[in-house]
């Protein structure tokens, strides 16, 4: 075997896409960009600090910051690909065939889903519950902190995977679900669809570790008197979410483990052939898909019910309820997977069944809107920027409800499957609700974990430009959804439609900026931090245990762990007049930073690329590494320390003197 | 169109409940804002089973009726089920023949049968108003969906399988026809016209279609299946026996064996068993266990298609 092939596999310097000159402008971007980090970085002798302080560190708070960061990063990255695909679809009519060729605008599209759905939208999620969680509860971190920094740099491995298609290969060309028999090696023989597999199986492994990690969590490590029902709403729809990535990611798993055994060995589970049956891929897919939708959705659910709380100034209404809507919504997201495709010949009973166990879905959806009226009824509401979020939330939320309820009718649904009327109630709920919960928990808890608050005037332009942007972009394709036009589409010959896309597009560039302001408002913010500082870490007159700490809190979270009397545990201590422990401190155990996460993500991510072009010699070696590592980590036995009691209580002091400046 | 009264009718129920939380919400907003000092404010209200009963019971109520209306419907505009009606006033009159269209979505374009008229077409498809249309469709390689708004929902096409559609047009006129679900570079081109004809015009259409089209040959029809964009319209008068049924059972090429035949195969383990009506044994068969073991492992063996040399 020649050696070039031995270590290259099917590797070309063809492979470089330096023909297209989009792919080559961009690649320049971003390689001016990265070298102008990486230079300051340098210049700023920062490496050592990003290696101590955050690449190796286990501590909930940073990893959960990390997470969003990757989130917002890849944002960027997904959104630009909407950007493109709303430019080609307003131009691309009659004789125009647009600037993108099918085989760059497939692409696009497909890596647009992926993107949105596993690297932004899993990241900030995941990010958001590392974040809050241990604090909610009142732990000091999660239950496997080594783990949880695996996890993330799993994560950032598959998002790695997926940036790295943009310029060496190419991207699946297959739609963000890969379907076969086109995603077969048959009709899909280059290396998108391997990119695709491997990027996920690398990040898949992160998001079901930090799944079980949660959970253990959630279950095992509340403060004392903290018991299922006084759990905060949010910690409540993390724990669901995570029994639901516990249960449905090793499906996914399975499922794209299958289509690679296809694709790389010859087996025939999905192919047309010898008696491979493509439909198995799709129920199994949509077996995990549907709750995937659930994952994203349940904990900003958790995010509402707390800022609505807060910022109505009173107690959530309907508590119980409102956590056994939670429950009902997690079975039911099993029973609902076949809504997905109507159209692939299942019989009329089939249909109704799953059709009306996805419309009883809408009933504890229902409930909780219900709960969160309430809550603003007779409260005193400041419309604080996380506050706006929600109430556009509620507003669009329910509209995406209404016509999701409306594709789950099969007679409907067969005309308006796959059409832009589906893109738009997808994107109606996750905008809608994903997005806007995210937006809403960022600019809550930002202050929790920096200490100063987020700008509420670039808040208050992201959250406007957001919103009218949304309804200018997707209600436009409600309508094309309704005359029977179909996704993915690249150039359309009826010219009479090409107004409704122009109106998307202008939609988009308001949601752009809608972005920018976004990230305006974070440098903006970074900028007036002395301003909008606050000592009291309690900035908002929170209710849940994690406004009782710092901002940004300890590494130790609380010096002593809190006794829980309440589900609104920090509002019931505030009302009794709660006094700072301000001696007795004893010594913390805490777990030590250790740099095996990053390596062994690293060699996995190396491992993944080395089987997407085939370089067999490359993964071998890669996977040898990646055993060596994890059974030479298993030796290591430095893991954890003690905080000494002075540290502590230095620290405890230092705060009881910035909260007495504060009166 | 009893599709469109049905999303009309399933959104005039949601509205009962979505326009009241709109409208509900905006008004809370405006009125406990923190500023209006007027307002009640009660902090530590947060229950009231009368209203988590009315909160839980009024989308219960709208769903036990979307789901009746779901029920029924589905059932009624299965796209398997024969048409009762042609239209909102008549039935299909009791001696009616309904017009079968073989349909195959091949890379990418349609290929139409028309087994009653023994023509075939390519990107054009023709039926006459008011008689009731049997689709009958399959693909090649991908996955696409066979979808004309104006008639009837959409059906996937898949390779190797067959999914059927009960439709008709009630009105002359040419209507856009294409693949609703994704397959592909050739995708986006993957169009046709639907054209809606009298009686007498569809006459004509066919006599057209003989008069024009040329002879669809299997080896014609290999030609045609590689992959090919934008393909223009194609007329064929006549069609080699079978096609149709090749396609669908993947064996237009000589030497493959059809996947209805795939039992009937002398060597292949379940074929004897099937033959002597001994079904229920296929299921233990179908397993490898010990008993079975040598069996299992030859007929695992065979290649693919060995059975027809015999």
């Amino acid at each position: 075997m020649d050696l070039v092939k031995l270590i290259f596999g099917r590797l070309t310097i063809e492979a470089i896409p330096y023909h297209e000159p989009i792919l080559l402008a961009t690649f320049a971007g971003v390689a001016f960009g990265g070298l102008v980090v990486l230079g300051a970085i340098t210049y700023f002798k920062l490496w050592g600090y990003l290696w101590r302080e955050w690449f190796t560190s286990i501590d909930h708070k940073k990893i959960g910051i990390m997470y969003v960061i990757l989130g917002v990063i890849m944002l960027l990255r997904g959104f630009a690909d909407a950007m493109m695909m709303r430019l080609q679809q307003a131009i691309s009519f009659g004789d125009n065939l647009g600037y993108l060729p099918p085989h760059h605008y497939d692409q696009i599209f497909t890596a647009h889903g992926v993107i949105m759905i596993f690297f932004v939208a899993m990241p900030l999620v995941t990010g958001l519950m590392n974040f809050v969680v241990p604090l909610q509860i009142g732990a000091r971190d999660v239950a496997f902190p080594f783990l949880n920094n695996f996890s993330f740099w799993m994560t950032t491995g598959g998002a790695v995977l997926v940036m790295m298609s943009l310029f060496v290969g190419e991207f699946a060309q297959t739609g963000w679900l890969a379907y076969p028999p086109l995603s077969g090696v048959l009709q899909s023989p280059d290396v998108g669809v391997d990119y695709y597999i491997w990027a996920l199986q690398v990040a898949g492994v992160g998001t079901l570790l930090s799944g079980v990690n949660l959970l253990v969590t959630i279950v095992k490590m509340r403060a004392p008197g903290m018991t299922m029902m006084r759990m905060p709403v949010f910690t409540w729809t993390s724990l669901c979410t995570n029994v639901l990535i516990v249960a449905a990611f090793p499906v996914l798993t399975a499922v794209l483990a299958l289509l690679a055994l296809d694709r790389y060995v010859g087996t025939n589970f999905f192919t047309n052939d010898l008696g491979g049956n493509p439909m198995m891929y799709v129920n199994l897919i949509w077996i995990w898909g549907h709750p995937e939708v659930y994952i994203l959705v349940l904990p900003v659910f958790g995010v509402f019910s707390e800022v609505v709380a807060t910022f109505s100034g009173k107690r959530l209404f309907g508590y119980a309820s409102m956590v056994y809507a939670t429950v009902v919504i997690t079975v039911l997201s099993y029973l609902v997977w076949l809504h997905h495709f109507f159209t692939m010949g299942s019989g009329a009973s089939v249909n109704s069944f799953f059709g009306i166990t996805t419309m009883i879905i809408s009933i504890p959806t229902g409930a909780k809107l219900f709960n969160w009226l309430f809550t603003m009824y007779r409260g005193r509401i400041h419309f604080e920027v996380p506050m706006l979020w929600t109430v556009g939330f509620m507003v669009t939320f329910v509209i995406g409800g209404m016509t999701g309820v409306l594709l789950a009718v099969p007679p409907a649904d067969f005309s308006l499957h796959n059409g832009l009327f589906l893109i738009a109630h997808f994107h109606n709920v996750i905008i809608g609700g994903v997005i806007f919960g995210i937006m809403a928990a960022i600019n809550y808890w930002f202050p929790k974990a920096f200490g100063y608050r987020l700008d509420a005037f670039w808040g208050k332009c992201s959250f406007w430009f957001w919103l009218v942007g949304f309804y200018v972009a997707f209600m436009p394709l409600y309508l094309l959804g309704l005359m029977g036009v179909t996704r993915r589409v690249s150039h359309f010959d009826d010219m009479s439609l090409q107004i409704w896309f122009q109106v998307a597009a202008v939609g988009a560039l308001l949601i752009a900026i809608g972005i920018g302001c976004f990230l305006i408002q974070l440098v903006v913010s970074f900028m007036r931090r002395e301003q909008l500082r606050d000592d009291t870490g309690d900035p908002w007159n929170g209710r849940t245990l994690e406004w009782s700490t710092s901002s940004p809190p300890p590494v130790y979270n609380f010096a002593f762990t809190p006794v829980v009397h309440d589900n609104d545990a920090w509002w019931q201590m505030k009302q009794h007049g709660f006094r700072r422990p301000e001696e007795g401190f004893i010594p913390i155990h805490m777990p030590k930073n250790t740099g095996a996460g990053i390596i062994l993500a690293g060699l996995a991510t190396v491992c993944g690329f080395g089987l997407i072009w085939h370089m067999w010699l490359v993964v071998i070696i890669a996977f040898v590494a990646l055993l060596a590592v994890a059974i030479g980590h298993t030796f290591n036995y430095h893991r954890e320390y003690y905080i000494p009691a002075d540290q502590v209580a230095h620290t405890e002091a230092a705060r009881a003197r910035l909260l007495a400046q504060n009166g | 169109m009893r599709q469109r009264d049905v999303i009309i009718v399933s959104t005039v129920l949601m509205l009962l409940i979505i326009v009241p939380v709109i409208v509900l919400t905006l008004l809370f907003a405006w009125r406990y804002r923190a500023s209006n000092k007027d307002a009640v404010y009660t902090p530590e209200w947060d229950h009231s089973t009368l209203l988590e009963l009315l909160i839980w019971a009024a989308p219960l109520l709208i769903i036990i009726a979307l789901g009746a209306l779901t029920w029924v419907s589905t059932h009624k505009l299965d796209p398997y089920r024969p048409l009762e009606r042609i239209d909102a006033r008549r039935e299909v009159p009791p001696d009616t023949r309904p017009l079968t269209v073989q349909v195959v979505a091949m890379d990418w374009k349609w290929l139409f049968f028309y087994p009653d008229q023994g023509i075939a077409t390519v990107n054009e498809l023709a039926a006459p108003v008011d008689r009731p249309i049997r689709f009958e469709i399959t693909s090649t390689t991908m996955m696409n969906s066979f979808f004309v708004p104006a008639l009837a929902g959409q059906i996937y096409a898949m390779p190797g399988m067959e999914t059927k559609l009960h439709a008709v047009i009630n009105k002359p006129g040419v209507y856009s026809g294409f693949s609703a679900n994704y397959s592909g570079a050739g995708f986006s081109g993957m169009r046709f016209k639907f054209h809606g004809l009298s009686e007498d015009d569809f006459e004509a259409w066919v006599k057209q279609v003989k008069a024009k089209g040329e002879n669809l040959t299997r080896e014609k029809y290999e030609a045609l299946a590689q992959p090919s964009e934008r393909v223009p319209v194609q007329y064929y008068a006549d069609v080699a026996p079978n096609l149709y049924d090749a396609i669908l059972n993947r064996c237009v090429q000589p030497g493959q064996p059809c996947l209805k035949d795939m039992m009937d195969q002398p060597n292949h383990p379940h074929a004897a068993r099937a033959r002597a009506g001994k079904t229920d044994a296929l299921l233990a068969d179908s397993m490898c266990t010990a008993q079975n073991t040598v069996q299992f492992a030859s007929g695992m063996r065979s290649p693919p298609g060995g059975g027809l040399t015999q």
